[in-house]
């Protein structure tokens, strides 16, 4: 059983506290995605997975196996890095065999884990060459690859697509996505990416400030964020906030602000009643807006200046000015808008999310 | 950029570089010329009109003659070469653990043991051969190389250290934290990825402190008394000169052999000595 | 694969909570200080024993075979009214001073030189530092040899100078004041004067290599962009210099002077070889009259003071160009 726990960890440097009781509980074979900005603990996180930072407080298990005092290469477990820390003086076949000759698994068994991982990615045309004369992809297969052979309980990924460049990199995902798919080991990836996220992760844990903001399926989290920022986080563009305050207006409920009125679809009425005189955040992605077509209510549309249009081919994307607030819509593509031109749009109310506007909360 | 007429290129470029050249290279050829020359023509007065230096029609060996049949030079060469590889390799040891530990380990006090090792790489010989002399005495090495062996490596470990600290930085930690996740000891990692990793930078080290074991000249003069144990500096100064009358001819003779196994070493590593004086100026 | 280690008695629900083998490599202070060890050992005794140990000769009046007994200050008060020392201490601050400027002034302009793609260029650095290769005493001796009265290859070639002057000058119809063979008589090592920049001459042709490849390697850090930007502004060379280059490469320079002031100062190979302190003392510096004393005429303790009186000048040295470095690189 390789399942991972990670319970109440914490992670001080001398005044600077970077992991603050992060509990996870991760199943095996599952590939759990770590997702934040830079500096909001999830490396650390990994990290003290891996054995390469102590463990301040709190517990982690891997197995049935508490791992706090063990170094890592007692704990069964195998990392790809963000540059592949692969060894340039020596040969890819080798980079692949060090983890088992430090092992001392016997030669014939090296041979076989190494061809056959290297049969997996790709690579056995490269095996006699050295790290310098591969390109990035390349070496990110051999840093894979080194990990495989291990055959380990664990893999640990530290952002390894972020030295590829774009087209690479959407590339290498699916092919990690497919690895996992094939091995079925259990993993835990670190990005900044939330689309790598999204795409990657059977779960996602979104991170900032050493805390965990949530933990659910990627669907999950795209709709139904649970706070402020893992609304603003998931997903591209990101969703756009408003303040309005909730006005009760003779049985329905309006979410207004100087450029908008926008009336709570029944679904949410119940649950913003007690916020009613108060002021909140709205929030909608820009997928969830349209050019308004006349029959829409006019308490579901809103008029603004259009800024910038960036045409897309699939999606024209409008940068907006409502009021003194900024606001991003994806219309169809078919839409023609200039500059300082006046629109309407309409929301689509399924999409329309509230937040407390002091505790930055889903209502 | 020199942008314009072809005469600037040569009034400011090649002329200045070739005066360079000339002033930095002519006592080199001083030496050779002067070891080749017969003594009737070595000893003429520059204001004889047949004063000709700079060439001589009837190369002689006399001098490489003198040198080996009458002083123990050849002894001095290998002494001198003995010397200088085993300070080199005992430094080089010290200087890539040390540098090492300095510059990935980290532990209490790291900062200041850096700084003491900076520190005694400025403190001169010639400020410790006096004591140093009377404690050679008591540990009864002195007229032995291994009081050499023992001390250059007071002045070639710092500077081995630093340069290698200087490698060492320049490894991403990546690579040995990926190899202690890969089964490696710290140890291990260090010994089979980091070491080899740093090869360039020892080599660099290596030249660097073989050049220095050969230029230093205190130590030996004061430690070393007997001839057949004088290292290559201090034979040429003590055996080649009979009170007032200098032998000019086999000291220069002694002076271009003595310098040819530098030079030679230097030859094969130009690279790396050029790296190594310029890492340790730039760390 | 399992987990290699020892184990325990389950802990709390099923878990394992092994002990790790003890490996005290693993330990990070273990391991440095096994590492460190060596060295501590090598420069403990051959370096911070023998600096106690001359501070304490240097407070005693041993003599070679001779302990001696404590006398205090005794032999720095003597050095303060011994008058060649203060000639040494002229000698060697004058000597460290001409030199150090010279060297600057003529390896940044060669490393200026040097700091564009011409031919040959790997040739010309390689050959560039045979001074500095070379071991000083034998090179010294060439130098002594061209600097010798009687067949100085540099009086001869003044000599042919001074001929050349002379014609041209006949064309004018004018006389020299006096012969060409009075003028060219430089009797470099038996004059003081001339004996001091015979060897700062020396010392400055040794030092020239070092400078020059270590600025260049500061030059060639520089990227060539900002001088073209600054051409494009308008700046002259000499102002894209003055305001581009020289602030750039003032943190490599502090470093090359502080290494090249400090083995100046302590210099001894070359005034041994070249005049042995003379004439009259004029080319004494602390190394070779410590080394006269301590060890050609056995008064060790004064030897020593002469030693460690060099201690507390290069170490303000070394404190004011340490704050200067740290202060430009922190600007």
């Amino acid at each position: 059983m390789a399942n991972v726990s990670i319970q109440q960890v914490h992670k001080r440097y001398d005044d600077f506290h970077a992991v603050k009781g992060v509990s996870l509980e991760i199943k095996d074979k599952e590939f759990l995605v770590l997702v934040g900005p830079s500096g909001c603990g999830k490396t650390t996180t990994l990290r003290m997975v891996a054995g390469l930072e102590s463990i301040t407080e709190g517990k982690i298990l891997i197995g049935n196996t508490v791992v706090n005092d063990l170094p890592p290469m007692d704990r069964d477990i195998a990392m790809v890095f963000q540059n592949y820390a692969l060894y340039p003086h020596m040969t890819v076949f080798d980079n692949m065999a060090f983890g088992l000759k430090m092992r001392k698994f016997d030669k014939t068994e090296i041979k076989k884990r190494v061809d056959n991982a290297a049969d997996i990615l790709g690579i056995k045309d490269h095996l006699t060459r050295k790290p310098r004369q591969l390109s990035g992809g390349q070496r990110q297969r051999v840093a894979l690859g080194r990990a495989i052979v291990r055959n380990p309980q664990v893999f640990l990924f530290d952002e390894p697509l972020s030295n590829l460049d774009a087209k690479l990199r959407v590339q290498m995902r699916v092919e990690i996505k497919k690895l996992h798919q094939r091995l079925a080991t259990t993993s835990i990836y670190v990005t900044h990416d939330q689309i790598e996220a999204m795409t990657l992760g059977d779960r996602v844990v979104v991170m900032k400030d050493g805390l965990i903001q949530q933990v659910g399926e990627p669907l999950e989290l795209y709709n139904n964020p649970a706070n402020r920022y893992v609304a603003g986080f998931i997903g591209s563009p990101a969703m756009n906030f408003a303040a309005v305050t909730i006005k009760d207006a003779g049985g329905a409920l309006m979410a207004e602000n100087e450029a908008m009125r926008i009336r709570v679809p029944d679904a949410l009425k119940a649950r913003l009643a007690p916020h009613a005189g108060k002021p909140a955040t709205l929030g909608i992605r820009p997928e969830d807006l349209r050019m308004a077509n006349g029959q829409d209510p006019a308490d579901l549309t809103f008029e603004a200046i259009v800024e910038v249009a960036e045409q897309l081919g699939s999606e024209v994307i409008l940068d907006l000015t409502a009021g003194t607030s900024s606001m991003v819509a994806s219309v169809e593509p078919t839409v023609r808008v200039r500059p300082q031109e006046k629109v309407r749009l309409a929301i689509s109310p399924a999409g329309l999310r509230f937040f407390d506007a002091t505790t930055e909360l889903a209502i | 950029m020199i942008e314009g007429a072809i005469w600037r290129k040569w009034v400011f470029f090649y002329l200045p570089l070739a005066l360079f050249l000339i002033f930095l290279l002519f006592p080199f050829y001083w030496m050779v010329i002067t070891t080749f020359r017969p003594d009737n023509e070595l000893y003429i007065a520059w204001r004889r009109p047949n004063y000709a230096p700079f060439w001589t029609w009837n190369p002689t060996l006399d001098h490489i003659k003198y040198l080996f049949r009458e002083t123990a030079f050849l002894t001095w060469l290998y002494n001198t070469m003995f010397i200088a590889l085993c300070s080199t390799l005992i430094s080089l040891f010290c200087g890539v653990l040390a540098g090492y530990a300095l510059s990935r380990l980290s532990f209490p006090f790291a900062g200041g043991l850096g700084t003491m090792i900076f520190i005694t790489y400025l403190v001169p010989q010639t400020l410790l051969f006096i004591p140093l002399s009377d404690i050679i005495r008591n540990y009864k090495l002195g007229d032995t190389p291994w009081s050499l062996i023992l001390t250059y490596p007071t002045f070639l470990i710092p500077f081995c250290t630093w340069l290698m600290m200087g490698y060492f930085k320049a490894i991403p930690k990546e690579l040995e934290e990926c190899a202690r996740i890969d089964g490696a000891s710290r140890w291990k990692a260090m010994v089979y990825i980091i070491i080899p990793v740093a090869v360039p930078g020892i080599l660099s080290a290596g030249i660097f402190a073989f050049t220095l074991s050969w230029n230093e000249f205190i130590y030996a003069l004061v430690f070393l008394s007997s001839p057949q144990q004088k290292t290559v500096p201090v034979g040429v100064v003590s055996e080649l000169i009979r009170g007032d009358v200098f032998f000019w001819g086999a000291l220069m003779a002694g002076a271009l052999l003595g310098s040819i196994p530098v030079a030679i070493a230097y030859s094969f590593f130009v690279e790396h000595y050029v790296s190594g004086l310029t890492g340790s100026v730039k760390g | 694969m399992a987990v290699t280690a020892t184990f325990e008695a389950a802990t709390t629900g099923g878990e394992k909570r092994p002990t790790p083998k003890w490996r005290p490599l693993e330990n990070e202070r273990w391991l440095a200080a096994l590492l460190l060890l060596p060295t501590m050992v090598l420069l403990g005794l051959f370096i911070a024993y023998p600096f106690v140990k001359g501070i304490l000769l240097s407070v005693s009046s041993a003599r070679v075979g001779v302990p001696g007994e404590y006398v205090g200050l005794a032999n720095f008060e003597r050095l303060l009214s011994d008058p060649i020392f203060s000639m040494v201490v002229r000698n060697t601050v004058w000597y460290t001073l001409i030199t150090t400027i010279f060297k600057l002034a003529l390896g940044l302009w060669l490393a200026l030189l040097l700091n564009r793609n011409f031919r040959f260029k790997a040739f010309t650095r390689a050959f560039i530092l045979l001074p500095f290769i070379i071991p000083t005493v034998l090179s010294t001796f060439a130098w002594k040899w061209m600097f010798d009265p009687t067949f100085s290859v540099l009086n001869w070639f003044i000599l042919q100078m001074c001929w050349a002057k002379v014609w041209v000058m006949g064309l004018f119809g004018i006389e020299p004041a006096k012969t060409c063979f009075a003028a060219a008589q430089f009797n470099w090592l038996g004059d003081g004067d001339l004996a001091m920049w015979a060897i700062i001459v020396v010392n400055i042709w040794r030092g020239i290599p070092f400078f020059a490849i270590s600025l260049l390697a500061g030059l060639q850090t520089i990227s060539p962009d900002l001088n073209e930007a600054a051409a494009i502004d308008g700046a002259k060379p000499w102002q894209r210099f003055i305001h581009i280059t020289w602030p750039l490469l003032l943190p490599v320079t502090m470093v090359v002077v502080l290494f090249s002031v400090i083995q100046t100062f302590a210099d001894f190979q070359i005034v041994y070889v070249m005049t042995g302190g003379g004439p009259a003392n004029a080319t004494h510096l602390f190394a070779t009259y410590a080394y006269q004393l301590g060890v050609g005429t056995g008064l060790l303790s004064q030897g020593a003071a002469i030693s460690l009186a060099m201690f507390p000048i290069l170490f303000a040295i070394v404190i004011v160009q340490l704050l200067y470095i740290r202060r430009v690189e922190t600007r």
